[in-house]
């Protein structure tokens, strides 16, 4: 809310520089986020009194005032209809600035000279009313500066108030805290109440649930609509507020002074002389006074006239039926409390916010309801020559009574770390209006019913931490000892498979793991195991990623879109599919994920050469090897989005923990990509758990190597992994590597034959081995690679 | 033969020897030069031979002069082959010249995004304090999430958090954390007291991503449970985390705010980095940035999970990874860090 410096002075002599209150709200919680001193840029407008007006010789509407701004006289031209003879108007003359930074010169207008001019509300920001010159009070200083006659020398703090705090959101609230700090009175004018019968004997009010509104007063006035008085509308615009009417005015007046929002009603315009407050009948309906029909549910409170036609949605915003026009000529008022969080659900459920809303959702001051209809009234005295009914009707069967909360100066230390008396304890928290009895060495605290936030002792502490001021606390580290900080090994392993995958070259992206069903579809992924998002702001963002890779390549298109052709990204993320079984929360996985496109080593000393999916598994094997996975493996696969024939499982001690491959040729022209494009996506979790190689101490042997060569032509779908796995078996403890070095094809092979070179070391670790081992090894790897895969040895 | 004409016999050749080895300038002329001067038909063999045919006592002399002869051209010859060697190897290397200014394969070293940088840096300074790193679920429900951290239903504090929701479960009871509070309430219900744990991880917001909104973000919490907490530990821990990432004249202030979950609630400003703390455009002119949120944890939280609040005290904070990025490296809009420009993700 907006609160204007000058307004809070009426309540507490604050004589800070508004800097410094500034600084001083932030320190109490209530946070400042601009100063606004509208005035600033007026410079020189001064008050003048009109002496004579006469026409234009040269313009239908212009006309020519003669004013006297105490140092002297001269004339200016003016095109408004309301000025006359005797008036103190606002005079700028050349020289003056006006909001905005526009300074005025002299000039002709229409052959006349005109030196300076005068001022609407509008030229002087004070409000949008721009149909005339604004008056002043006759009584006016001539040459007075105006920012002084108007109060534009005023200073308007636009702060943020934190929901528990709904005794901020007023005038007197923010004067109350200001008043504490700076140790001055806060003094607010009890209004006059007017007992009497009259009003319990000309209405009705009847609540039918007490719950949802405890408490509900009626006051009832005659009024003379129209526009309010200068100073009222000054401080409501200063507030943030348009000036309305004088009735309308009032009641946002004592809703910005006291945070009571009010309604008035016309009272003609309603059925009966009464209320009933009740609950809608389900899809009942009701035309607010934005004009727009609402349908409402059991679960919202109406305020219904006495013969229980809907006339406003309780405590939210009123109907259009019984809404003050310039027709209304007296006025039912309503001041009344209801439950907060009934408020909130309505609001939130209607999705319609107001001023009223946004202070009873946070819970008003029940014990201040009689004053604000009081301070209305005294208001409408003023503005509106109301003429007030005596007394009110006051349905308030349960009186709400302040707390009682005991405070132990040891707990309030004890927490903040202070060493408070007790009597420090009990002048943080007095001037806020808290009542402090000591009692058997405790206090106890009397907490008044606008602070609702205050209901144990641990909110009494905080009071008494903001008003020691949160950096007046020395600052100390807590002692740690026995505990040891650290990373879990699973933590420092997710750092080091990233650290592999950035050795490889890869960057590491982070995606939005909400993605399109469309996105799911082009990668040929399931919806019916995908979860949905309820409320997504668009479509685009409604799936939760079951996988990495679609969000990835996005990416990869998106720099593809940007010129940039070779990219290797990576990204570790959770992923998410529906629960398992009777689990409430999804299937949510820890991936790694990673795509490449484009060329690989791009550089002029060898030809450029686009990525392949050879790439991607040496990323896979780096993961695997950094994590020292003994079990990892590679079978032919297909998988989603993925090209079917160069596609490969990722096993880990035999469990699928991913895929490694080409992406399909659909979903690259889904994404206008050219050329190949290479993923892997693994399941971090089953890397982690996989079996590790034994990490006990071998000593290299001395002995020196026997290293043979073995091509061998086989069918050309044999993966030349499982020739590769029969050698290891055949060449037993002895054969110390084994590597495929060639894979050719040709004519004189056969079609459909393929011929595999491997090259295989053995060494013994105590010996060096003989040829007849070597010879014997060799013949064991060739009969047992031609008995299991049908190969033939290639002479 | 006799030893006087053996002598001038090798004399003459060992100097027209010495000339031709001057005059090599490769290495197999220096090889003929050798052949022709010590071979089988050289001189010295010549010599040799003749020595046979000598008076018994002129052999000595015949032999001492071939010997002479021979050391005479072995030396020379192999200081000339290590001149001619050592320029022949600076002819071949000099032919062997790479231009080594086109760069190397290629091959580059990737980079970790510049949010799991700030992460780990972060992480590690709270190592460093004595803290663990905990882990939770991004998807969540309504207990770790809102009612354990004391948010009640319908309480307008809810209304702050754009809350994501998942069509699980009844409505509104499975979402996409808003925060990464709720790793607190998993950490405080799976152990007992004291905890030093931070919290890093994704969070969540109903924002479609443009220039200044992500519906994704990362966020640090950090929370410290046992006897005797104070909210001046909270205080010097923030100050001390923000020193070490930001640096040693970095200051913190704590303004009160309101959280459900902790009491007293503050939120935390460091003097603004850019213009240290004078004012600026960064600060609005403030001198300071506001960074996150932190508090006393509400007993109310302890309650929840079964802690007494009684008996033990902690605190809480959290704040913005990217924010943090922001900050330091004058990374913007938000947007940038979930646009994965490849010229972006290589700049750190």
């Amino acid at each position: 809310m907006r609160a204007p410096l000058s307004w809070i002075r009426e309540f507490a002599s604050i004589e800070a520089a508004p800097r410094d209150v500034a600084e001083t709200l932030d320190q109490l919680g209530i946070e400042v986020e601009t100063v606004d001193e509208p005035g600033r840029e007026i410079r020189g407008v001064i008050a003048a009194r009109i002496i004579d007006v006469v026409p234009h010789p040269d313009g239908d509407k212009l006309r020519l005032a003669d004013v006297d701004y105490g140092d002297g006289q001269t004339r200016v031209v003016c095109g408004a209809p309301n000025i006359e003879a005797g008036m103190v108007v606002p005079f700028a003359p050349a020289g003056a600035t006006l909001p905005g930074g526009f300074t005025l010169e002299r000039r002709k207008i229409r052959g006349v000279v005109s030196d300076g001019m005068l001022c609407s509300p509008k030229e002087l920001e004070l409000s949008d009313d721009h149909e005339g010159i604004l008056v002043l009070d006759p009584a006016t200083a001539v040459g007075v500066d105006v920012r002084e006659v108007l109060g534009l020398d005023d200073v308007i703090f636009e702060v943020a108030i934190t929901p528990n705090r709904p005794d901020a959101m007023s005038i007197v609230g923010i004067a109350r805290e200001l008043a504490a700090h700076f140790r001055v009175p806060l003094t607010v004018p009890e209004p006059p109440s007017r007992t009497g019968g009259a009003t319990e004997a000309a209405l009705t009010v009847g609540v039918d649930d007490t719950a949802r509104c405890p408490r509900y007063l009626a006051r009832v006035s005659t009024v003379a609509m129209g526009a309010s008085p200068h100073w009222m509308v000054r401080r409501l615009t200063l507030a943030g507020m348009r000036p309305i009417s004088s009735v309308v005015d009032v009641t946002n007046y004592v809703l910005l002074e006291r945070g009571q929002p009010l309604h008035a009603f016309d009272l003609d315009c309603l059925a009966g002389p009464g209320i009933v407050v009740r609950l809608a009948v389900d899809a009942e309906r009701i035309t607010t006074l934005d004009g727009i029909e609402r349908t409402l549910t059991p679960d919202d409170l109406l305020i219904c006239d006495a013969n229980g036609v809907p006339q406003a949605i309780a405590g939210i915003m009123g109907g259009s039926t019984a809404e003050v026009s310039e027709a209304t000529r007296s006025i039912l008022l309503e001041s009344a409390y209801f439950q907060p969080m009934g408020i909130s659900r309505s609001s939130k459920r209607l999705d319609l916010r107001s001023e009223s809303s946004a202070r009873f959702e946070r819970g008003t001051d029940p014990n201040g309801v009689g004053a604000a209809a009081n301070r209305a009234m005294e208001l409408l005295e003023q503005v509106a020559n109301a003429d007030v009914l005596d007394g009110a009707v006051d349905v308030y069967p349960s009186v709400v009574e302040p707390e009682q909360i005991t405070v132990r100066t040891e707990r309030v230390n004890a927490l903040l770390g202070t060493a408070l008396e007790d009597a420090a304890v009990v002048s943080a928290l007095e001037p806020l209006g808290i009542e402090i009895t000591a009692t058997n060495g405790a206090l106890s605290a009397t907490v008044p019913t606008w602070r609702p936030d205050l209901e144990r002792e641990i909110d009494l502490v905080e009071e008494v931490a903001r008003r020691v001021g949160l950096n007046e606390i020395t600052r100390t580290l807590p002692s740690t000892t026995g505990q040891t900080g650290g990373l879990t090994v699973r933590q420092r392993e997710r750092r080091l498979v990233a650290d592999t995958l950035v050795g490889m070259g890869c960057a590491e992206a982070v995606t939005v793991p909400l993605l399109a069903p469309a996105e799911l579809e082009r990668f040929g992924l399931a919806l019916d195991d995908a979860v949905e998002v309820a409320n997504p702001l668009r479509a685009e963002e409604s799936i939760l990623r079951p996988t990495i890779l679609p969000g990835l390549v996005a990416a990869v298109a998106r720099n593809a879109g940007h010129g940039i052709d070779d990219v290797m990204l990576f990204e570790l993320g959770h992923v998410f599919r529906a629960p398992i079984g009777d689990d409430t929360l999804p299937d949510e996985r820890e991936h790694v994920a990673a795509t490449l496109a484009g060329q690989v080593c791009p550089a002029p000393i060898e030809p450029d050469r686009a990525v392949d999916v050879y790439d991607a598994i040496d990323i896979v094997r780096a993961v695997g090897d950094a994590l020292e996975l003994s079990g990892l493996t590679l079978v032919p696969a297909s998988a989603a989005g993925l090209h079917p024939a160069r596609t490969a499982a990722v096993l880990v001690d035999g469990v699928e923990a991913g895929h490694v491959g080409e992406l399909a040729p659909g979903v690259l022209a889904a994404l206008e990509l050219t050329g190949p494009v290479v993923a892997l996506e693994l399941d971090l979790g089953i890397l982690f758990d996989g079996r590790r190689r034994d990490r006990a101490f071998r000593s290299p042997s001395k002995y020196p190597a026997s290293t043979i060569d073995l091509a061998f032509v086989v069918a050309d779908d044999v993966p030349a992994a499982s020739i590769a796995a029969t050698l290891r078996d055949a060449g037993g403890a002895l054969l110390e590597s084994v590597r495929c070095f060639d894979v050719f094809r040709s004519d004189s092979l056969g079609a459909g034959r393929v011929s595999l070179a491997f090259a295989l070391r053995f060494r013994a670790g105590d010996r060096t081995l003989t040829d007849e081992e070597v010879g014997g090894l060799r013949q064991a790897c060739i009969d047992a690679v031609v008995s299991t895969h049908g190969a033939e040895l290639r002479g | 033969m006799n030893a006087t004409e053996a002598q001038a016999l090798l004399d003459s050749k060992l100097t027209e020897a010495m000339d031709a080895i001057a005059s090599a300038d490769a290495s197999h002329a220096l090889d003929n030069i050798e052949r022709t001067y010590l071979g089988k038909r050289s001189p010295a063999a010549e010599v040799n031979e003749a020595i046979k045919t000598l008076e018994p006592s002129e052999r000595p002399l015949a032999g001492q002069a071939v010997s002479r002869y021979k050391a005479a051209i072995v030396d020379a010859l192999g200081a000339r082959r290590a001149l001619i060697g050592a320029l022949e190897t600076d002819a071949r290397l000099a032919s062997e010249r790479l231009d080594l200014t086109l760069g190397g394969h290629g091959r580059r070293r990737g980079h970790l995004h510049l949010v799991t940088q700030v992460q780990r840096e972060l992480e590690d300074v709270f190592v460093g304090l004595g803290y663990q790193v905990a882990e939770g679920p991004e998807v969540e429900d309504d207990w770790h999430n809102f009612e354990a951290l004391n948010f009640p239903p319908d309480h307008p504090a809810r209304a702050m958090q754009d809350t994501l929701y998942v069509k699980l479960g009844r409505p509104e009871q499975v979402l996409l954390r808003t925060h990464t509070s709720p790793v607190q309430i998993r950490v405080i219900e799976s152990q007992p007291p004291p905890v030093f744990s931070v919290m890093p991880g994704r969070t969540y917001r109903n924002e479609t991503l443009d220039a200044r909104h992500s519906p994704v973000f990362h966020q640090i919490e950090g929370l410290a449970v046992d006897r005797d907490i104070t909210f001046g530990d909270l205080a010097g821990t923030i100050e001390a985390f923000t020193s070490a990432y930001f640096g040693k004249k970095v200051r913190a202030r704590l303004l009160p705010s309101f959280f459900p979950f902790t009491e007293p609630s503050a939120e935390f400003a460091l003097s603004c980095v850019f213009c240290d703390g004078s004012g600026c455009r960064v600060c609005s002119q403030t001198g300071w940035i506001e960074l996150g949120g932190c508090g006393m944890v509400d007993p109310n939280v302890f309650l929840a999970v079964g802690y007494d609040p009684e008996e033990v005290s902690g605190f809480a904070f959290g704040f913005g990874l990217e924010r943090m990025a922001m900050l330091r490296y004058g990374v913007a809009p938000i947007k940038t860090f979930f646009d994965n420009d490849l010229r972006f993700l290589e700049q750190y």
